[in-house]
Protein backbone atom coordinates (compact mmCIF):
# COMPACT_ATOMS: atom_id res chain seq x y z
CA UNK A 1 0.00 0.00 0.00
CA UNK A 2 2.58 2.65 1.14
CA UNK A 3 4.76 1.26 -1.98
CA UNK A 4 2.05 2.06 -4.55
CA UNK A 5 1.23 5.15 -2.32
CA UNK A 6 5.03 6.43 -3.23
CA UNK A 7 5.12 5.44 -6.90
CA UNK A 8 2.36 7.84 -7.49
CA UNK A 9 3.35 11.27 -6.76
CA UNK A 10 3.15 12.85 -10.07
CA UNK A 11 -0.53 12.49 -9.32
CA UNK A 12 -0.59 13.20 -6.17
CA UNK A 13 1.46 16.75 -6.33
CA UNK A 14 -1.30 17.54 -8.21
CA UNK A 15 -3.63 16.96 -6.09
CA UNK A 16 -1.79 18.74 -3.33
CA UNK A 17 -1.14 21.84 -6.07
CA UNK A 18 -5.31 22.18 -6.81
CA UNK A 19 -5.50 21.12 -3.01
CA UNK A 20 -3.82 24.06 -2.08
CA UNK A 21 -4.69 26.74 -4.72
CA UNK A 22 -8.50 26.32 -3.59
CA UNK A 23 -7.16 26.51 0.63
CA UNK A 24 -5.91 29.54 -1.01
CA UNK A 25 -8.61 30.91 -2.71
CA UNK A 26 -11.25 30.26 -0.16
CA UNK A 27 -10.63 33.17 2.35
CA UNK A 28 -9.55 35.62 -0.33
CA UNK A 29 -13.15 34.87 -1.81
CA UNK A 30 -14.73 34.73 1.49
CA UNK A 31 -13.11 38.68 2.15
CA UNK A 32 -14.36 39.55 -1.78
CA UNK A 33 -17.90 38.33 -1.19
CA UNK A 34 -18.07 40.47 1.95
CA UNK A 35 -17.18 43.66 0.38
CA UNK A 36 -19.97 43.24 -1.37
CA UNK A 37 -22.52 42.70 1.21
CA UNK A 38 -24.05 45.44 3.31
CA UNK A 39 -23.81 45.15 6.77
CA UNK A 40 -27.83 43.91 7.02
CA UNK A 41 -26.33 41.46 4.23
CA UNK A 42 -23.73 40.16 6.36
CA UNK A 43 -25.36 39.57 10.10
CA UNK A 44 -28.53 38.24 8.34
CA UNK A 45 -28.98 34.85 6.84
CA UNK A 46 -25.86 33.26 5.90
CA UNK A 47 -25.34 32.52 2.47
CA UNK A 48 -22.45 31.28 0.08
CA UNK A 49 -23.28 34.28 -2.22
CA UNK A 50 -23.79 38.32 -1.68
CA UNK A 51 -27.79 37.80 -2.27
CA UNK A 52 -27.58 41.59 -3.46
CA UNK A 53 -23.99 42.89 -4.28
CA UNK A 54 -23.63 46.34 -3.47
CA UNK A 55 -20.95 48.47 -3.76
CA UNK A 56 -21.74 51.00 -0.89
CA UNK A 57 -18.40 49.81 1.31
CA UNK A 58 -16.21 50.77 -1.33
CA UNK A 59 -18.31 54.25 -1.94
CA UNK A 60 -17.72 54.81 1.54
CA UNK A 61 -13.75 54.23 1.51
CA UNK A 62 -13.38 56.37 -1.70
CA UNK A 63 -15.45 59.56 -0.25
CA UNK A 64 -13.89 59.51 3.18
CA UNK A 65 -10.69 61.47 3.28
CA UNK A 66 -9.18 59.31 5.98
CA UNK A 67 -8.97 56.05 4.05
CA UNK A 68 -7.59 57.58 0.85
CA UNK A 69 -5.28 59.55 2.49
CA UNK A 70 -4.10 56.48 4.62
CA UNK A 71 -3.86 54.59 1.04
CA UNK A 72 -1.07 57.47 -0.21
CA UNK A 73 0.76 57.45 3.47
CA UNK A 74 1.11 53.72 2.44
CA UNK A 75 2.25 54.43 -1.06
CA UNK A 76 4.72 57.08 -0.18
CA UNK A 77 7.01 55.36 2.47
CA UNK A 78 7.14 52.11 0.86
CA UNK A 79 8.12 53.97 -2.10
CA UNK A 80 10.69 55.83 -0.50
CA UNK A 81 11.90 52.45 1.12
CA UNK A 82 11.83 50.40 -2.05
CA UNK A 83 14.18 53.01 -4.09
CA UNK A 84 16.93 53.68 -1.10
CA UNK A 85 16.83 50.06 -0.31
CA UNK A 86 17.45 48.96 -4.30
CA UNK A 87 19.83 52.66 -4.20
CA UNK A 88 22.47 51.54 -1.38
CA UNK A 89 22.23 47.45 -2.17
CA UNK A 90 23.37 47.57 -5.61
CA UNK A 91 26.33 48.84 -5.58
CA UNK A 92 27.18 46.91 -2.10
CA UNK A 93 25.99 43.84 -3.53
CA UNK A 94 28.11 43.97 -6.22
CA UNK A 95 31.52 44.92 -5.14
CA UNK A 96 30.54 41.97 -2.31
CA UNK A 97 29.97 39.51 -5.57
CA UNK A 98 32.89 40.83 -7.05
CA UNK A 99 35.85 41.74 -4.90
CA UNK A 100 37.54 40.78 -1.76
CA UNK A 101 38.08 43.75 0.91
CA UNK A 102 39.11 43.61 4.48
CA UNK A 103 35.90 42.52 6.94
CA UNK A 104 33.77 41.69 3.48
CA UNK A 105 33.03 38.05 5.41
CA UNK A 106 32.08 39.74 8.79
CA UNK A 107 30.39 42.62 7.13
CA UNK A 108 27.91 40.40 4.71
CA UNK A 109 26.86 38.32 8.34
CA UNK A 110 26.20 41.12 9.93
CA UNK A 111 24.65 42.52 7.65
CA UNK A 112 22.21 38.77 7.75
CA UNK A 113 21.93 39.42 11.51
CA UNK A 114 19.94 42.48 11.02
CA UNK A 115 17.09 40.52 9.16
CA UNK A 116 17.00 38.24 12.39
CA UNK A 117 16.15 41.31 14.76
CA UNK A 118 12.32 41.20 15.89
CA UNK A 119 11.01 44.51 14.61
CA UNK A 120 9.61 44.54 18.38
CA UNK A 121 13.02 45.14 19.79
CA UNK A 122 13.27 48.34 18.05
CA UNK A 123 9.68 50.10 19.10
CA UNK A 124 11.30 52.28 21.65
CA UNK A 125 14.73 53.43 20.63
CA UNK A 126 13.09 53.88 16.92
CA UNK A 127 10.88 56.28 18.27
CA UNK A 128 13.06 58.09 20.75
CA UNK A 129 15.71 58.55 17.76
CA UNK A 130 13.28 59.48 15.12
CA UNK A 131 11.03 61.80 17.68
CA UNK A 132 14.56 63.68 18.76
CA UNK A 133 15.89 64.56 15.17
CA UNK A 134 12.35 65.12 13.83
CA UNK A 135 11.08 62.84 11.56
CA UNK A 136 8.44 61.29 13.71
CA UNK A 137 5.30 61.66 12.11
CA UNK A 138 6.71 60.84 8.85
CA UNK A 139 7.10 58.85 5.73
CA UNK A 140 10.94 58.84 5.50
CA UNK A 141 10.73 57.82 9.72
CA UNK A 142 8.72 54.43 8.04
CA UNK A 143 11.12 54.14 5.27
CA UNK A 144 14.73 54.18 6.88
CA UNK A 145 12.80 51.82 10.43
CA UNK A 146 12.02 49.20 7.19
CA UNK A 147 15.04 49.45 5.66
CA UNK A 148 16.61 47.63 8.60
CA UNK A 149 14.84 44.44 6.82
CA UNK A 150 15.05 45.11 3.48
CA UNK A 151 18.64 46.43 2.90
CA UNK A 152 19.83 43.29 4.66
CA UNK A 153 17.96 40.86 2.60
CA UNK A 154 18.20 43.12 -1.10
CA UNK A 155 22.02 42.75 -0.88
CA UNK A 156 21.61 39.07 0.35
CA UNK A 157 19.33 38.42 -2.80
CA UNK A 158 21.43 40.96 -5.08
CA UNK A 159 24.80 39.48 -4.40
CA UNK A 160 23.37 35.80 -4.98
CA UNK A 161 22.02 37.07 -8.44
CA UNK A 162 24.94 39.14 -9.51
CA UNK A 163 28.12 36.15 -8.32
CA UNK A 164 25.88 34.15 -11.03
CA UNK A 165 26.95 37.15 -13.95
CA UNK A 166 30.62 35.72 -15.13
CA UNK A 167 32.96 38.18 -14.57
CA UNK A 168 34.61 37.78 -17.88
CA UNK A 169 31.71 40.40 -19.16
CA UNK A 170 32.99 43.10 -16.55
CA UNK A 171 36.45 42.73 -18.57
CA UNK A 172 34.83 42.53 -22.14
CA UNK A 173 32.97 45.91 -21.41
CA UNK A 174 36.68 47.31 -20.89
CA UNK A 175 38.27 46.06 -23.39
CA UNK A 176 35.60 47.41 -25.25
CA UNK A 177 36.34 50.61 -24.26
CA UNK A 178 33.41 51.43 -21.92
CA UNK A 179 33.76 53.13 -18.87
CA UNK A 180 32.87 51.60 -15.53
CA UNK A 181 29.71 53.62 -15.37
CA UNK A 182 28.22 52.75 -18.98
CA UNK A 183 29.03 49.32 -17.91
CA UNK A 184 27.26 49.44 -14.83
CA UNK A 185 24.51 51.30 -15.89
CA UNK A 186 24.16 50.40 -19.77
CA UNK A 187 25.38 46.66 -20.07
CA UNK A 188 25.21 45.04 -15.96
CA UNK A 189 21.94 46.36 -14.60
CA UNK A 190 20.03 45.94 -17.96
CA UNK A 191 21.20 42.45 -17.15
CA UNK A 192 20.27 41.90 -14.05
CA UNK A 193 16.49 43.52 -14.60
CA UNK A 194 14.91 39.84 -13.33
CA UNK A 195 17.08 40.30 -10.21
CA UNK A 196 16.32 43.76 -9.76
CA UNK A 197 12.39 43.03 -10.15
CA UNK A 198 12.57 40.26 -7.92
CA UNK A 199 14.27 42.37 -4.90
CA UNK A 200 12.02 45.21 -5.88
CA UNK A 201 9.20 42.07 -4.87
CA UNK A 202 10.87 41.85 -1.60
CA UNK A 203 11.07 44.86 -0.55
CA UNK A 204 7.51 45.98 -1.59
CA UNK A 205 6.67 42.86 0.15
CA UNK A 206 7.80 43.67 3.64
CA UNK A 207 7.14 47.75 3.94
CA UNK A 208 3.86 47.42 1.97
CA UNK A 209 2.77 44.38 4.85
CA UNK A 210 4.32 45.70 8.14
CA UNK A 211 2.50 47.08 11.00
CA UNK A 212 4.47 47.47 14.08
CA UNK A 213 7.29 49.89 13.07
CA UNK A 214 4.64 51.56 10.79
CA UNK A 215 2.12 51.93 13.37
CA UNK A 216 4.81 52.98 16.09
CA UNK A 217 6.40 55.35 14.08
CA UNK A 218 3.36 57.59 12.48
CA UNK A 219 1.24 60.49 13.80
CA UNK A 220 -1.57 61.65 13.09
CA UNK A 221 -0.84 63.12 9.65
CA UNK A 222 0.72 60.33 7.97
CA UNK A 223 -1.52 57.37 9.71
CA UNK A 224 -0.82 54.45 7.29
CA UNK A 225 -3.59 52.10 5.98
CA UNK A 226 -2.44 49.34 7.59
CA UNK A 227 -3.35 51.57 11.03
CA UNK A 228 -6.64 52.84 10.00
CA UNK A 229 -7.66 49.38 9.59
CA UNK A 230 -7.28 48.37 12.80
CA UNK A 231 -9.00 51.45 14.16
CA UNK A 232 -11.90 51.37 12.16
CA UNK A 233 -12.78 47.94 13.81
CA UNK A 234 -13.02 49.87 17.03
CA UNK A 235 -13.96 52.65 16.75
CA UNK A 236 -17.35 52.47 14.49
CA UNK A 237 -18.44 49.45 16.13
CA UNK A 238 -17.96 46.45 13.92
CA UNK A 239 -18.47 47.30 10.39
CA UNK A 240 -17.58 44.44 8.60
CA UNK A 241 -18.23 45.34 5.09
CA UNK A 242 -16.15 48.16 4.84
CA UNK A 243 -13.55 46.30 6.40
CA UNK A 244 -13.42 44.06 3.96
CA UNK A 245 -13.81 46.60 1.24
CA UNK A 246 -10.43 47.92 2.74
CA UNK A 247 -8.88 44.54 2.52
CA UNK A 248 -9.82 44.25 -0.73
CA UNK A 249 -8.03 47.33 -1.47
CA UNK A 250 -4.82 46.27 0.27
CA UNK A 251 -4.39 43.45 -1.92
CA UNK A 252 -4.55 45.25 -5.18
CA UNK A 253 -1.13 46.95 -5.07
CA UNK A 254 0.31 43.35 -4.32
CA UNK A 255 -1.48 42.02 -7.38
CA UNK A 256 -0.48 45.32 -9.33
CA UNK A 257 3.79 44.90 -8.31
CA UNK A 258 3.46 41.21 -9.49
CA UNK A 259 1.75 42.28 -12.48
CA UNK A 260 4.60 44.54 -13.14
CA UNK A 261 7.45 42.62 -12.70
CA UNK A 262 5.53 38.98 -13.23
CA UNK A 263 7.95 38.23 -16.43
CA UNK A 264 11.22 39.11 -14.51
CA UNK A 265 9.45 37.38 -11.40
CA UNK A 266 8.73 34.55 -13.13
CA UNK A 267 12.19 34.23 -14.47
CA UNK A 268 13.92 34.97 -11.11
CA UNK A 269 11.94 32.58 -9.57
CA UNK A 270 11.83 29.89 -12.56
CA UNK A 271 15.91 30.55 -13.62
CA UNK A 272 14.67 31.40 -16.88
CA UNK A 273 12.86 28.42 -18.01
CA UNK A 274 9.37 29.62 -17.92
CA UNK A 275 9.63 32.32 -20.50
CA UNK B 1 23.54 32.59 -15.20
CA UNK B 2 21.97 31.03 -11.92
CA UNK B 3 19.77 33.63 -10.37
CA UNK B 4 18.49 32.42 -7.40
CA UNK B 5 19.98 30.43 -4.33
CA UNK B 6 21.29 27.28 -5.48
CA UNK B 7 24.02 25.69 -3.20
CA UNK B 8 25.07 26.98 0.26
CA UNK B 9 27.88 28.13 -1.20
CA UNK B 10 25.32 31.32 -1.82
CA UNK B 11 25.16 32.13 1.81
CA UNK B 12 29.07 32.35 1.74
CA UNK B 13 31.53 34.76 -0.41
CA UNK B 14 33.60 32.87 -3.06
CA UNK B 15 37.24 33.75 -2.47
CA UNK B 16 38.30 33.56 -5.56
CA UNK B 17 37.64 37.27 -6.35
CA UNK B 18 40.72 40.07 -6.70
CA UNK B 19 41.38 41.91 -2.91
CA UNK B 20 40.18 45.63 -3.23
CA UNK B 21 40.34 47.60 -0.53
CA UNK B 22 38.52 50.43 -2.42
CA UNK B 23 35.46 48.29 -2.24
CA UNK B 24 34.72 49.73 0.91
CA UNK B 25 33.53 52.64 -1.33
CA UNK B 26 30.76 50.51 -2.39
CA UNK B 27 29.50 49.34 0.96
CA UNK B 28 29.77 52.34 2.50
CA UNK B 29 25.76 53.52 1.82
CA UNK B 30 24.68 50.31 3.36
CA UNK B 31 27.05 50.48 6.04
CA UNK B 32 25.69 54.27 6.55
CA UNK B 33 22.10 53.29 6.57
CA UNK B 34 22.03 49.97 8.98
CA UNK B 35 24.68 52.06 11.31
CA UNK B 36 21.90 54.50 11.45
CA UNK B 37 19.03 52.12 11.33
CA UNK B 38 20.45 49.38 13.64
CA UNK B 39 23.44 49.75 15.58
CA UNK B 40 22.23 53.41 17.37
CA UNK B 41 18.71 51.92 18.40
CA UNK B 42 20.46 48.69 19.13
CA UNK B 43 22.91 50.58 21.41
CA UNK B 44 20.32 52.12 23.37
CA UNK B 45 18.65 49.05 23.69
CA UNK B 46 21.43 47.84 25.71
CA UNK B 47 22.14 51.12 27.56
CA UNK B 48 18.60 51.42 28.48
CA UNK B 49 18.71 47.39 29.92
CA UNK B 50 20.97 47.92 32.29
CA UNK B 51 19.09 50.85 34.01
CA UNK B 52 16.51 52.03 36.07
CA UNK B 53 14.43 54.48 34.77
CA UNK B 54 12.23 56.23 36.44
CA UNK B 55 11.98 59.00 34.13
CA UNK B 56 14.56 60.65 31.57
CA UNK B 57 16.91 62.69 34.36
CA UNK B 58 16.15 59.81 36.95
CA UNK B 59 18.00 57.11 36.45
CA UNK B 60 20.33 54.39 38.12
CA UNK B 61 22.44 51.70 37.31
CA UNK B 62 21.30 47.91 37.93
CA UNK B 63 23.74 45.89 36.24
CA UNK B 64 22.20 42.89 35.01
CA UNK B 65 19.02 43.06 37.54
CA UNK B 66 16.72 43.36 34.57
CA UNK B 67 18.41 40.22 32.94
CA UNK B 68 17.77 37.82 35.74
CA UNK B 69 14.36 38.85 36.16
CA UNK B 70 13.49 38.75 32.55
CA UNK B 71 14.54 35.02 32.51
CA UNK B 72 13.05 34.02 35.33
CA UNK B 73 9.66 35.74 34.49
CA UNK B 74 7.11 32.84 34.43
CA UNK B 75 5.22 35.07 31.83
CA UNK B 76 8.32 35.39 29.56
CA UNK B 77 8.85 31.39 30.08
CA UNK B 78 5.91 30.72 28.94
CA UNK B 79 5.65 32.98 25.87
CA UNK B 80 8.70 31.82 25.15
CA UNK B 81 7.14 28.05 25.43
CA UNK B 82 4.66 29.04 23.40
CA UNK B 83 6.68 30.47 20.53
CA UNK B 84 8.85 27.59 20.09
CA UNK B 85 5.77 25.26 20.14
CA UNK B 86 4.26 27.62 17.59
CA UNK B 87 7.55 27.82 15.30
CA UNK B 88 8.25 23.93 15.51
CA UNK B 89 4.66 23.24 13.83
CA UNK B 90 4.31 25.63 11.26
CA UNK B 91 7.76 24.93 9.98
CA UNK B 92 6.95 21.62 10.36
CA UNK B 93 3.83 21.95 8.24
CA UNK B 94 5.04 24.58 5.84
CA UNK B 95 8.38 22.93 4.40
CA UNK B 96 7.24 19.05 3.27
CA UNK B 97 3.77 21.38 1.87
CA UNK B 98 5.92 23.94 -0.09
CA UNK B 99 7.80 21.20 -1.36
CA UNK B 100 4.76 19.45 -2.64
CA UNK B 101 3.49 21.98 -4.29
CA UNK B 102 6.56 23.30 -6.00
CA UNK B 103 6.48 19.41 -7.22
CA UNK B 104 3.17 19.83 -8.31
CA UNK B 105 4.04 23.45 -9.71
CA UNK B 106 6.47 21.62 -12.55
CA UNK B 107 3.86 20.01 -13.73
CA UNK B 108 1.08 22.49 -14.21
CA UNK B 109 2.86 23.40 -17.67
CA UNK B 110 1.53 26.35 -19.80
CA UNK B 111 -0.87 27.47 -15.98
CA UNK B 112 2.75 28.09 -14.37
CA UNK B 113 2.90 31.78 -14.67
CA UNK B 114 -0.60 32.04 -13.63
CA UNK B 115 0.10 29.81 -10.14
CA UNK B 116 3.40 31.73 -9.54
CA UNK B 117 1.14 34.75 -9.30
CA UNK B 118 -1.42 33.32 -7.58
CA UNK B 119 1.19 31.94 -4.87
CA UNK B 120 2.62 35.18 -4.00
CA UNK B 121 -0.37 36.78 -3.83
CA UNK B 122 -0.54 35.73 0.23
CA UNK B 123 3.12 37.18 0.66
CA UNK B 124 1.82 40.75 -0.75
CA UNK B 125 -0.74 41.31 1.95
CA UNK B 126 -0.23 43.29 4.55
CA UNK B 127 -0.17 41.37 7.57
CA UNK B 128 -2.77 42.49 9.55
CA UNK B 129 -5.18 42.31 6.48
CA UNK B 130 -4.04 38.56 6.53
CA UNK B 131 -5.38 38.44 10.46
CA UNK B 132 -8.55 40.51 9.22
CA UNK B 133 -9.17 37.99 6.51
CA UNK B 134 -8.95 35.18 8.53
CA UNK B 135 -11.22 36.98 11.43
CA UNK B 136 -13.56 37.36 8.69
CA UNK B 137 -12.76 33.84 7.47
CA UNK B 138 -13.18 32.13 10.76
CA UNK B 139 -16.04 33.42 12.49
CA UNK B 140 -18.69 31.15 13.65
CA UNK B 141 -21.49 33.71 13.55
CA UNK B 142 -20.44 35.43 9.47
CA UNK B 143 -17.33 33.59 8.47
CA UNK B 144 -17.38 31.21 5.82
CA UNK B 145 -14.79 28.21 7.79
CA UNK B 146 -16.56 28.77 10.85
CA UNK B 147 -20.35 28.18 9.93
CA UNK B 148 -19.10 25.25 7.53
CA UNK B 149 -16.98 23.10 10.59
CA UNK B 150 -20.13 24.01 13.27
CA UNK B 151 -22.67 22.70 10.11
CA UNK B 152 -20.53 19.50 10.10
CA UNK B 153 -21.58 19.11 13.98
CA UNK B 154 -18.31 20.00 15.28
CA UNK B 155 -18.35 22.74 17.84
CA UNK B 156 -15.48 25.51 16.76
CA UNK B 157 -15.14 28.68 18.16
CA UNK B 158 -12.04 30.37 18.21
CA UNK B 159 -12.26 32.98 20.17
CA UNK B 160 -13.25 31.37 23.37
CA UNK B 161 -11.50 28.30 22.87
CA UNK B 162 -7.33 28.22 23.42
CA UNK B 163 -6.97 24.87 21.28
CA UNK B 164 -9.49 26.36 18.30
CA UNK B 165 -7.60 29.72 18.32
CA UNK B 166 -4.30 27.23 17.75
CA UNK B 167 -5.36 25.32 15.08
CA UNK B 168 -7.00 29.10 13.57
CA UNK B 169 -3.28 30.59 13.84
CA UNK B 170 -1.50 27.75 12.34
CA UNK B 171 -3.51 26.96 9.70
CA UNK B 172 -3.61 31.00 8.83
CA UNK B 173 0.03 30.64 9.05
CA UNK B 174 0.44 27.56 6.41
CA UNK B 175 -1.82 29.78 4.38
CA UNK B 176 -0.03 33.15 4.11
CA UNK B 177 3.75 31.79 4.50
CA UNK B 178 3.49 28.14 2.55
CA UNK B 179 3.80 29.94 -0.73
CA UNK B 180 7.11 31.60 0.21
CA UNK B 181 9.30 28.04 0.54
CA UNK B 182 6.70 26.65 -2.66
CA UNK B 183 8.45 29.43 -4.48
CA UNK B 184 11.98 28.72 -3.77
CA UNK B 185 11.54 24.89 -4.07
CA UNK B 186 10.12 25.64 -7.40
CA UNK B 187 13.35 27.92 -7.98
CA UNK B 188 15.37 25.11 -7.21
CA UNK B 189 13.47 22.03 -8.70
CA UNK B 190 13.98 23.87 -12.11
CA UNK B 191 17.64 24.17 -11.88
CA UNK B 192 17.70 20.52 -11.58
CA UNK B 193 19.55 19.31 -15.03
CA UNK B 194 16.98 16.72 -17.00
CA UNK B 195 20.60 14.52 -16.77
CA UNK B 196 19.85 13.97 -12.84
CA UNK B 197 16.08 12.66 -14.01
CA UNK B 198 17.41 10.39 -16.74
CA UNK B 199 20.59 8.87 -15.08
CA UNK B 200 18.01 8.06 -12.03
CA UNK B 201 15.68 6.27 -14.36
CA UNK B 202 18.52 4.29 -16.27
CA UNK B 203 19.25 2.63 -12.48
CA UNK B 204 15.19 2.67 -12.00
CA UNK B 205 14.91 4.29 -9.24
CA UNK B 206 11.16 5.13 -8.78
CA UNK B 207 9.42 8.38 -8.08
CA UNK B 208 9.95 8.24 -3.93
CA UNK B 209 14.11 7.22 -4.57
CA UNK B 210 13.93 10.41 -7.10
CA UNK B 211 12.63 12.67 -4.41
CA UNK B 212 14.92 11.29 -1.54
CA UNK B 213 18.20 10.76 -3.56
CA UNK B 214 18.12 13.67 -6.24
CA UNK B 215 15.54 16.45 -5.61
CA UNK B 216 16.11 17.05 -1.95
CA UNK B 217 19.78 16.75 -1.77
CA UNK B 218 19.70 19.46 -5.19
CA UNK B 219 17.20 21.38 -3.30
CA UNK B 220 19.47 21.69 0.05
CA UNK B 221 20.53 25.21 -0.41
CA UNK B 222 17.36 26.36 -1.48
CA UNK B 223 15.67 24.45 1.73
CA UNK B 224 17.73 26.25 4.21
CA UNK B 225 17.11 29.58 3.25
CA UNK B 226 13.85 28.82 3.41
CA UNK B 227 14.16 27.27 6.88
CA UNK B 228 16.41 29.70 8.33
CA UNK B 229 13.30 32.59 7.37
CA UNK B 230 10.31 31.14 8.13
CA UNK B 231 12.77 30.24 11.29
CA UNK B 232 13.26 34.15 12.13
CA UNK B 233 9.55 35.17 10.66
CA UNK B 234 7.48 33.14 12.89
CA UNK B 235 9.89 34.12 16.13
CA UNK B 236 8.98 37.44 15.42
CA UNK B 237 5.52 37.11 14.73
CA UNK B 238 3.54 39.90 15.95
CA UNK B 239 0.76 41.63 13.74
CA UNK B 240 -1.49 38.32 12.33
CA UNK B 241 -2.16 36.64 15.96
CA UNK B 242 -3.08 40.44 17.75
CA UNK B 243 -5.47 40.99 14.83
CA UNK B 244 -6.96 37.68 14.93
CA UNK B 245 -6.89 36.50 18.39
CA UNK B 246 -5.82 39.35 20.09
CA UNK B 247 -3.25 37.31 22.52
CA UNK B 248 -6.29 35.60 23.69
CA UNK B 249 -8.05 33.94 24.73
CA UNK B 250 -6.44 34.44 28.19
CA UNK B 251 -2.74 35.09 27.28
CA UNK B 252 -3.08 31.23 25.51
CA UNK B 253 -1.36 32.71 21.67
CA UNK B 254 0.55 35.78 23.44
CA UNK B 255 3.83 35.33 21.48
CA UNK B 256 7.22 37.03 22.44
CA UNK B 257 6.41 39.84 20.14
CA UNK B 258 3.50 40.78 21.67
CA UNK B 259 4.05 40.41 25.09
CA UNK B 260 7.29 42.69 24.26
CA UNK B 261 4.88 45.41 23.09
CA UNK B 262 2.67 45.61 25.32
CA UNK B 263 5.64 45.57 28.01
CA UNK B 264 7.36 48.53 26.01
CA UNK B 265 4.79 50.41 24.74
CA UNK B 266 1.85 49.35 26.48
CA UNK B 267 3.43 49.88 30.11
CA UNK B 268 6.75 52.01 29.23
CA UNK B 269 8.64 49.84 31.28
CA UNK B 270 12.21 50.94 29.51
CA UNK B 271 14.68 48.85 31.69
CA UNK B 272 12.93 45.61 31.82
CA UNK B 273 11.67 45.71 27.90
CA UNK B 274 15.19 46.10 27.06
CA UNK B 275 16.51 43.17 28.86
CA UNK B 276 13.22 41.16 27.13
CA UNK B 277 15.01 42.62 24.13
CA UNK B 278 18.66 41.48 24.14
CA UNK B 279 17.72 38.45 25.42
CA UNK B 280 14.70 37.77 22.55
CA UNK B 281 17.34 39.25 19.92
CA UNK B 282 20.14 36.52 20.79
CA UNK B 283 17.97 33.65 21.13
CA UNK B 284 17.01 34.02 17.27
CA UNK B 285 20.62 34.43 16.40
CA UNK B 286 21.47 31.48 18.81
CA UNK B 287 19.02 29.08 16.80
CA UNK B 288 19.77 30.32 13.69
CA UNK B 289 23.34 30.04 14.64
CA UNK B 290 22.75 26.63 15.70
CA UNK B 291 20.79 25.38 12.66
CA UNK B 292 23.49 27.00 9.82
CA UNK B 293 26.32 25.52 11.75
CA UNK B 294 24.41 21.70 11.91
CA UNK B 295 23.74 22.02 8.42
CA UNK B 296 26.32 23.50 6.63
CA UNK B 297 29.54 22.62 8.11
CA UNK B 298 28.15 19.07 7.45
CA UNK B 299 29.49 20.05 3.91
CA UNK B 300 32.70 21.25 4.73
Amino acid sequence: MSSRFFQQPVSLSRWVLVGYGVYLLLPLYWLLSMALRSNADIVGEFSIFPSAPTLANFAEIFSNPVWYQAFGNSLSYVMINTLLSLGVAIPAAYVFSRYRFLGDKQLFFWLLTNRMAPPAVFLLPFFQLYSAIGLFDTPLAVALAHCLFTVPLSVWILEGFFSGVPTELDEMARIDGHGFVYFFVRIFLPINRGAIGVTLFFCFMFSWVELLLARTLSGASTKPIVVVMTRTVSASGLDWGVLAAAGVLTVLPGILVVWFVRKDLVKGFALGRVS
Amino acid sequence: MSPFPLNTKWLKLSSFKPKDNRAWLGVLPVVLVIAFSAVIPLMTVVNYSVQDILDFNTRYFVGLQWYQETLNDPRFIDAFVRQLGFSATVLVLEVPLGIAVAKGLMRAGRAIPLVLILLALPLLIPWNVVGTIWQIYARPDIGLLGVAVNAMGVSYNYTAEPLHAWLTLVAMDVWHWTSLVALLAFAGLTAIPQAYYQAAELDGANKWHTLRYIELPQLRGVLIIAVLLRLMDSFMIYTEPFVLTGGGPGNTTTFLSQYLATMAVGQFDLGPAAAFSVVYFLFILLFCWLFYVSVVRVDE
